[in-house]
């Protein structure tokens, strides 16, 4: 018989190598579709290191995709620090991308210093939007904010599809329901010649440094974690357990929003229905690897984000589908979801009778 | 006046039921296993795995039965999973279910589109005719809007009835309603909790993904890429509406039904004036307002999203 027992205090060394044992698990797993398809092992994992990270070229593509994930990978920690369960990145990722043309394409002018930071507030306050609102009917009614973020993701997608075809469409787009491009004063320049990668990084990085101060150094980050970990203790304490969720909506959907404004500032330029591959579902991935902390999300976005473009240029060296990524990055998360149980037990071997209970 | 003639039409009665049909199969699957305690988020991705598998053998030639049993085999094989993790594992249900979803729709893409590299047109199966009932389907009106259906909305129709005896009236359902709100005094009349927690995600699963196959195998007669369309979610809100109740989920899906067949009528008569977006936002809207109807009053399954763990009293 064997005999779960839980950790009096969790083990740390597990807690750090709970990531990277998913993570090779689920590259390890990745060998069972690749050889259902045929494919030399060997070859096609060295094809997909070397689409991401094999050189220049490729980790300035890898850093690229990454940081949007950076962005919806902090989002979706600081939710689900306080145990809200905000699946909705990808919807509020459409809202701060949608507020981004409807500020960035021409209806307010000034420097770029102004217009930025101001395009960016416009995103953030956006995606906040996105997340309160099923924030707030969970504290007032008990909605679960799963279904609602969930749900929200196809409405919002909608909407973008509606505006795009009409009333926020670029009349010079040949018929494309494409935004018009966004003013130069409002885009985010490239951080090198040549290269894609743009200074949408600096800002995911900026925003992954304030909110590990945020987490560990305010007594907003101490509430959070509270009301996360046990709210009825929260309460008790004196927190307002509603008011702290409301603020973690109003974090978590900023930082989604950032993201796809980020994106069509930095990287697009222009907003089309089909900005994001994904970047809001990816980024629950990002945070359950990096086990919520904020400098974690930036090492895994990095490793999501390659599997991403390592499985791109993979696909198209040798055919093999690259939806190889999304399967890769799902036995990610449900990798470390089991790892995370090992962390909290520990497995002790009864011997062959069971042993006394 | 054209607003109410809808009302009239077989045709709407027909089309009501049709979109039904994979809605009663997802949330009487839903329901199972949230009474058992375990919430089931990799619903949307079992509908996508269920709708593949189901085409995929039918296209590979198992006939369509065997198309039905290959989508329900895949559906209780990924019930496994989630069972496995949420019930003796413990894990976050609805990390696990997201997970199952991402894992479940990208290894039914990955398959169709390793099987099928470069088609321009997705392949076409055969798929289930309407059924020609003697007498019944020659009905004026009732023929064609109650008669005329697939042997799969009779089987999902059926299978109300079935769950819902099966819950209220057998020591089986009995069993698993005890462990969705109880599991320590089941676990005291010497049941398994997680045999019995892990057995109703197992059969939710499957009824999950009959009701994909509805949609590849029925409804339309390839697969296509997001095809499910958060289908899967909207019967998590239908499961919440119908108070964790068969015949209240029939009812949910009906009305959710009538309302999509209405909707569409609706759009090709102001269609030009109202974007069609805002029509098809409407399922979402809906279930979003019923959800929150509902969720006030809500009878969750008292133990609905807890763990439990051998040996705990």
């Amino acid at each position: 018989m064997i005999r779960l027992e839980p950790r009096t205090t969790p083990s740390r060394t597990l807690a750090l190598m709970a990531p990277v044992g998913a993570v090779i698990v689920s590259l390890a797993l990745a060998a069972i579709p690749l050889l259902a398809a045929g494919q030399n092992l060997f070859e096609a994992y060295r094809l997909m290191f070397q689409g991401a990270f094999g050189s220049a070229f490729a980790f300035s593509e890898t850093l690229t995709r990454a940081t949007p994930l950076i962005l919806t990978g902090l989002a979706a920690a600081v939710a689900f620090r306080a145990k809200l369960w905000n699946i909705g990145g990808e919807g509020q990722f459409y809202l701060g991308a949608l507020a981004a043309v409807i500020v960035g394409t021409g209806a307010v002018s000034g420097p770029a210093w102004v217009l930025v930071p101001l395009v960016m507030l416009a995103g953030a306050s956006a995606g906040a939007v996105g997340l309160i609102g099923p924030a707030y009917l969970k504290t007032r009614f008990k909605t679960d904010e799963v279904v609602t973020t969930l749900l929200l993701n196809f409405i919002i997608l909608l909407i973008v599809q509606m505006v795009l075809q009409d009333w926020l469409k670029d009349p010079m787009s040949l018929g494309w329901p494409q935004s018009e491009p966004i003013v130069d004063a409002a885009t985010l320049p490239a951080l090198f010649a040549k290269y894609r990668v743009h200074a949408g990084l600096l800002v995911s990085l900026a925003a992954a440094a304030l909110i590990y101060v945020l987490m560990r150094h305010t007594v907003l980050g101490f509430e959070l974690r509270a009301v996360g970990e046990n709210p009825h203790a929260a309460r008790h304490a004196g927190i307002s357990v509603n008011g702290t969720m409301l603020k973690a909506a109003a974090i978590s959907g900023a930082l989604a929003g950032l993201a796809g404004t980020s994106e069509v500032i930095g990287l697009k330029g222009y907003l089309t229905s089909d900005l994001s591959p994904g970047f809001g579902y990816a980024g629950i991935v990002v945070a359950m690897l990096a086990r919520l902390s904020p400098v974690g999300v930036v090492i895994s976005s990095i490793f999501i984000a390659g599997v991403f473009v390592g499985a791109d240029s993979m696909s198209r060296a040798i055919g093999v589908s690259s939806y190889l990524a999304d399967l890769v990055v799902a036995v990610a998360l449900l990798s470390v979801l089991v790892a995370g149980f090992s962390i909290r037990y520990r497995i002790r071997w009864m011997g062959l009778r069971g042993g006394e209970a | 006046m054209e607003f109410l003639e809808i009302f009239l039409s077989a045709n709407f009665w027909a089309a009501a039921i049709r979109i039904a049909t994979p809605l009663i199969f997802g949330t009487l699957g839903a329901l199972i296993c949230e009474r058992a305690g375990v919430l089931n988020l990799g619903i949307e991705g079992i509908f996508t795995a269920g709708a593949m598998a189901g085409w995929m053998a039918v296209w590979l030639g198992a006939g369509l039965v065997g198309g039905v049993l290959t989508a329900a085999f895949v559906g209780a094989t990924i019930g496994l999973l989630h069972g496995i993790l949420t019930v003796p594992l413990g894990l976050s249900q609805h990390v696990s279910g997201i997970g199952v979803t991402m894992l479940a729709t990208s290894a039914a893409y990955f398959t169709y589109r390793t099987a099928l590299p470069d088609v321009t047109s997705p392949p076409r199966i055969e798929p289930f005719q309407p059924l020609d009932i003697p007498l019944l389907s020659d009905l004026p009106f009732f023929g064609p809007a109650l008669f005329q259906h697939t042997v799969m909305t009779y089987l999902a129709i059926a299978l109300v009835f079935l769950v819902a005896w099966i819950m209220a009236r057998t020591p089986l359902g009995l069993a698993i309603r005890a462990v969705g709100d109880n599991p320590s005094s089941v676990d005291s009349q010497g049941l398994s909790v997680y045999g019995l927690r892990i057995g109703a995600v197992m059969a939710g699963s499957a009824l999950m993904a009959i009701g994909g196959a509805f949609l590849t195998m029925a409804a339309f007669d390839a697969f296509f890429f997001g095809m499910v369309n958060g289908r899967g979610w909207i019967c998590i809100a239908l499961t919440v509406f119908a108070s964790w109740k068969p015949r209240k989920a029939l009812l949910g899906a009906l009305l959710f039904g009538a309302f999509e067949a209405y909707q569409v009528r609706l759009q090709t008569e102001v269609g030009s004036v109202v974007p069609g977006e805002i029509f098809l936002m409407a399922p979402y809207v809906l279930s979003i307002i019923a959800l929150v109807i509902a969720a006030r009053g809500a009878d969750y399954p008292r133990a609905l999203l807890t763990p439990w763990f051998k040996g705990q009293r």
